[in-house]
C-alpha cells in the first residue's frame, strides 16, 4: 500500500497542512453556530436547512476528511512512540488507518442521509 | 570561622548492583561543603571518608569529557559543573541519569546511546575527496570563512554527556529515536560547508522513529551544559527537510596543498 | 554514614526509560515542555470529542425526535462545561500548533553563534515563550466567551 509507504517527512507535510486547513473550515462551521442565538442554530429545521446547502455539506465533508487525517495520525505518532515492536507499530497504523476510514465513512453517511432530508 | 565555612549537607545516593541483583536503595551521607563545593567534590568526598564503594565515572572535573552526568535534585546535570550552593537545597539527591540502562550506583551505560551518535556518520563526507590518502602531498584543504564556521560551531561544543538525551521525553518511551544529541549532529554536518552528505543523512533521520518524533519540547537545550542548543538544530533541520527553510550552504573550495 | 534507607523500586528499572512518567510530567523543564504536554493532550481530547461529534450529530438521520433527545443530552450544566472544555483545548491547540508549524519550519528560533556563559539557548527564546503565553491567554478568553454564549441563554 503506498500510503503505508510515505516517507515521515511526507506525512509530516499532510500533518500540518490538514491542521491549518482544518483550523479555516472549523471557524467557519463555527461562525454558522453564532450568526443566530446558539440554541436557536441547533434546532432540526435549521440543522436540516443547512445540510441542503451544497457548499456546506463540501465543507463539513471537508471537515470531517481533515480532521479525520490529522486527528488519527496525532494518534499514531503517539503510539508508535510508546512501544516499538514491529507488530506493534504495524497493528496501529493499519488500526489507525481503518479507524479514519471508519469515521469519515460515517460521518459521510450522515451528510448524505442528512442532505436528503 | 563564619557559619557558611562550617555548613553540611546531606548527599542522597542512589546505590545498586545490578550484577549482583542487588534491590535499589538510597545511601545518605553527611557532607561539609564549602561556596564552590560541586556535587563531584561532594562524592569524592565520600569516596575518600565515608564509603569508598560508590559507583561514579568522572574524569576531567571541567565540564569538558561529559563523563559526570547524573540526575541531580531531579534534574539532568553535570557533578562537576553543579555547585552545591546554587541547589539551594540541605538535601541533595543523586540518581543515575534517566532512559540510559543502569550498571552500578550512578553509573549508566552509553553504547546504545553512543550507537544513535555513529548512526549519524559524524564525520566530514565529501566525494571529492579521496579518503585513502597515501603521499601527504595529495592532501587537500577546505576553504571556509567565518560565517561557514558559525554554522555549525555551536553543535560541535556537544561533548556528548548525554543530558540531552536522558531529558527528552521521547526518548523516555521509544528507544529507537536517535535522540536530541545523535540529531544535532546531524545537523552539524548537514550545516558544515566541507560536507556534501546531505542526501546520505537525510535518509537515515527521515523514518518512523527518525527526526520528526521530535515535537519541540525543548528540555534538551535547558539541560545542555555547553549551549549546544540540540532544539535548535533539530529545527532548523526539520525545516531544510521540508523545504520550508533554505540551509544557504555552499559548498567550500578546495586548496591542493602547494608541493614542497 | 551508611545506609540509612532502603527503597525498592520496580524491577524493570535497570533500563532506566522514564516511560510514559517522563512526558506525563510537563514540571521539570520550562514552559516548552509545558507546551508539549498540553499539545498532546489537548490532542487527544479533541480526537475523542470529535469521534463523539460524529457520532451526536449523526441522529439527525433518525428525526426531529432523536435529534431533540441528543440535545436534551448535551444542554445540560455538564454538557455546557464540556463544551467550554472543548472551546478552550481547540483554541490552544490551534495557536500553539501554528507557533509549532513556524518552529519546526525553522522560524522564530535565532540564529546558530558562538555559545557563551551562561549559555541560554536561542531556540527557547522569548517568541516561543509569549506563542506559549499567547496561546494559553486566547484559550482562556475563548472559553469565557464560550461560557458567555452558552450560559447567557440560560441553557
Amino acid at each position: 500500500m503506498a500510503l503505508l509507504r510515505l516517507r515521515e517527512s511526507q506525512i509530516t507535510k499532510i500533518h500540518y497542512l490538514t491542521g491549518i486547513l482544518s483550523l479555516f473550515a472549523v471557524a467557519i462551521h463555527i461562525i454558522f453556530r453564532l450568526i443566530m442565538p446558539f440554541g436557536q442554530s441547533l434546532s432540526y429545521e435549521n440543522v436540516v436547512a443547512n445540510y441542503h446547502n451544497i457548499f456546506y455539506v463540501i465543507l463539513l465533508e471537508s471537515i470531517l476528511v481533515l480532521i479525520s487525517i490529522h486527528g488519527f495520525n496525532g494518534l499514531r505518532i503517539i503510539l508508535i512512540e510508546l512501544r516499538q515492536l514491529h507488530r506493534w507499530e504495524s497493528t496501529i497504523t493499519i488500526l489507525v488507518l481503518i479507524s479514519m476510514v471508519g469515521v469519515i465513512a460515517y460521518g459521510t453517511r450522515t451528510i448524505v442521509i442528512a442532505s436528503g432530508l | 570561622m563564619s557559619n557558611e565555612d562550617n555548613k553540611k549537607v546531606i548527599l542522597k545516593v542512589y546505590r545498586t548492583n545490578y550484577n549482583k541483583d542487588d534491590s535499589p536503595h538510597y545511601d545518605k551521607f553527611e557532607v561539609p561543603v564549602k561556596r564552590w563545593t560541586t556535587v563531584l567534590d561532594a562524592l569524592l568526598h565520600v569516596k575518600s571518608y565515608s564509603d569508598s564503594s560508590v559507583g561514579i565515572r568522572y574524569s576531567c572535573r571541567m565540564a569538558s569529557c561529559g563523563s559526570c552526568g547524573m540526575k541531580i535534585n531531579g534534574r539532568p546535570s553535570l557533578a562537576c559543573y553543579t555547585k552545591i550552593s546554587e541547589l539551594k537545597d540541605d538535601v541533595v539527591v543523586c540518581e543515575p541519569l534517566p532512559n540510559f540502562p543502569r550498571i552500578r550506583d550512578l553509573v549508566s551505560d552509553f553504547s546504545q546511546f553512543f550507537s544513535h551518535h555513529k548512526n549519524m556518520k559524524p564525520f566530514i563526507q565529501n566525494d571529492k575527496v579521496s579518503l585513502d590518502i597515501d603521499d601527504k602531498h595529495d592532501l587537500v584543504e577546505f576553504e571556509q570563512t567565518h560565517e561557514d564556521v558559525d554554522r555549525y560551531l555551536q553543535f560541535s561544543y556537544c561533548i556528548r554527556c548525554g543530558l540531552c538525551y536522558s531529558a527528552c521525553p521521547t526518548v523516555a518511551t521509544d528507544p529507537k529515536f536517535p535522540g536530541p544529541q545523535a540529531l544535532s549532529q546531524a545537523y552539524r554536518y548537514e550545516a558544515d560547508s566541507r560536507d556534501d552528505s546531505k542526501k546520505t543523512r537525510f535518509n537515515i533521520i527521515d523514518e518512523r522513529h527518525g527526526i520528526w518524533r521530535c515535537h519541540f519540547a525543548g528540555s534538551c537545550s535547558v539541560v545542555c551544559p555547553k549551549g549546544v542548543d540540540p532544539a535548535l538544530g533539530i529545527q532548523l533541520l526539520k525545516g531544510h527537510m521540508l523545504g520550508l527553510s533554505k540551509n544557504n550552504k555552499k559548498l567550500s573550495n578546495l586548496r591542493t596543498k602547494n608541493k614542497e | 554514614m551508611g545506609t540509612v534507607s532502603n527503597n525498592k523500586e520496580n524491577n524493570n528499572i535497570n533500563s532506566g526509560r522514564e516511560g510514559v512518567r517522563g512526558w506525563l510530567n510537563p514540571t521539570r523543564y520550562g514552559w516548552e515542555r509545558v507546551s508539549y504536554w498540553l499539545q498532546r493532550l489537548t490532542g487527544l481530547f479533541l480526537l475523542v470529542y470529535f469521534v463523539g461529534h460524529v457520532y451526536e450529530t449523526s441522529s439527525i438521520t433518525n428525526g426531529i425526535d432523536a435529534w431533540n433527545s441528543m440535545l436534551e443530552l448535551t444542554q445540560t450544566i455538564g454538557g455546557h462545561i464540556f463544551l467550554i472544555l472543548v472551546i478552550g483545548t481547540s483554541t490552544f491547540h490551534t495557536v500553539n500548533g501554528i507557533r509549532l508549524i513556524f518552529t519546526e519550519s525553522g522560524k522564530g528560533l535565532g540564529k546558530p553563534g558562538r555559545p557563551d556563559y551562561p549559555y541560554n539557548p536561542s531556540s527557547l527564546n522569548y517568541i516561543q515563550k509569549s506563542g506559549i503565553w499567547v496561546a494559553l491567554l486566547l484559550a482562556c478568553i475563548a472559553m469565557l466567551y464560550g461560557g458567555m454564549v452558552l450560559f447567557g441563554e440560560g441553557g
